[in-house]
């Protein structure tokens, strides 16, 4: 049976790692709120650079452009976006493994990882990591996703892969976030079905400078959605399972303050049997 | 009232404006093009400068320092997708300038990349431009 002085200690050093679960819990909720409205913020410009790219397919041939060459299938890249922290409950691990169970096997596979879990459990395991990004800010800024697909857009063009995956987690909702492995490059033409949102227009200088533009950024906009949208999913995982800690901690201190009580009865109990017993032998 | 046709600009990180107004002048890469309301669909692209907006005759010019982008031009709707937009106020002239003096350095030197130098320069100068813009 524990010391009345030891379940002490424990219950005081379960109660402040609860004051810091609590923390990251609050923290996270606002860091959440933040993240999500800058991922709504984002919204308009994909929209609308989808629509001026199903406007101008009428007017070319979708298959000029290098971006949209589908090749047959040899070497894979797999932009892979983890956390750069844990304390998040399966937010890290489910994205890994996706990658892991979906295309462990593949033989060319190279991977450009975004925060630091992804690089520390697949490099030891011996992915080819081409490039890594780790410290990745909170409220990732634009430059980020554009240096990402510059990288990504260049080994395409060149041929250094044939196909380009993004895996990152969708944020559903705070409770629930799903990982996905989504193709990026090449990019899909059904986004440029001439027969929806057709548009006559004047192009200047000439449509396929504009498809030139308007591709590449294009491309920048969707690793930014997943960008923020795995951000936003980090910070609702970790304000889930810093939750679930914090409940976790309540019902341990519930518990040792129980046992604490039972000890101090225990040993009230066994001083009055000490005392009557020393009172009856006096007799 | 003159009539007015309505503009959204939009960048990757947020919508910066969307409001009705009389006329609007781009940077376009073979040069400044105006729109009107009305005016006949058309695509283009921007290149780095100042694009002025007209909000209404009393208000004058609003100009802007804006990014490599593309215009969409429809009768009701102007829509402008460009990397980064900065209204005036927003512009830090200081910067701006110390930015043209730095870009201006390594396009003399030769170790310098020139093509991101130059990209440097011009959007240090569009900057500048929009924030001592006067008509």
């Amino acid at each position: 049976m524990a010391t009345m002085r030891d379940i002490k200690r424990r219950i005081k050093s379960v109660q402040s790692t609860q004051k810091i679960t609590r923390a990251m819990k609050m923290v996270s909720a606002t860091k959440l709120r933040r993240a999500q409205e800058r991922a709504e913020k984002t919204r308009p410009f994909f929209e609308r650079t989808q629509d001026i790219l199903r406007g101008i397919s009428a007017s070319i041939d979708p298959d000029c452009h290098p971006l949209l060459a589908h090749r047959e299938v040899k070497k894979i890249t797999v932009l892979l976006f983890t956390a750069d922290r844990g304390l998040c409950g399966g937010y890290n691990h489910r994205v890994i493994k996706m990658v892991e169970q979906e295309l462990g096997d593949f033989p060319d596979l190279k991977l450009v990882t975004v925060g630091k879990k992804g690089r520390d459990v697949l490099k030891p395991r011996g992915y080819n990591i081409i490039q890594e990004f780790i410290d990745v800010p909170d409220y990732p800024s634009f430059d980020m996703a554009r240096e990402l697909a510059g990288i990504l857009v260049d080994d395409f063009i060149k041929e250094k892969t044939d196909q380009v995956l993004m895996a990152y987690t969708r944020f559903q909702s705070a409770l629930s976030q799903r990982p996905l492995l989504i193709p990026l490059l090449p990019l899909e033409k059904r986004e440029m079905d001439p027969q929806k949102g057709r548009r006559e227009y004047i192009m200047e200088p000439d449509p396929y400078t504009i498809l030139d533009l308007v591709l590449p950024r294009s491309v920048e906009n969707i690793i930014f959605g997943a960008l923020l949208e795995s951000k936003a999913s980090e910070f609702g995982a970790r304000m889930t399972a810093m939750d679930a800690a914090t409940e976790n901690a309540e019902e341990m201190i519930e518990e040792l303050t129980i046992s604490y009580n039972r000890a101090r009865q225990e040993e009230i109990t066994t001083e009055i049997s000490e005392i009557v017993g020393g009172a009856e032998a006096l007799k | 009232m003159a009539s007015k046709v309505e503009l959204e600009i939009i960048t990757p990180e947020r919508t910066l404006l969307r409001e009705d107004v009389e006329m609007v002048i781009a940077p376009a890469v073979d040069g400044e093009i105006g729109i009107l309301p009305e005016h006949f669909p058309l695509v283009t692209s921007l290149k780095i400068g100042v694009l002025r907006i007209k909000r209404s005759e009393e208000e004058g010019f609003l100009p802007l320092a804006i990014s490599q982008g593309v215009m969409e031009v429809l009768p009701q709707r102007i829509t402008i997708l460009v990397a980064t937009a900065e209204l005036p106020q927003e512009i830090d002239l200081e910067r701006a300038m110390e930015a043209k003096k730095r870009a201006e350095e390594r396009l003399k030197k030769e170790e310098f990349d020139k093509t991101r130098a130059e990209a440097a320069f011009q959007r240090a100068m569009a900057r500048i431009k929009a924030a001592r813009f006067k008509e």
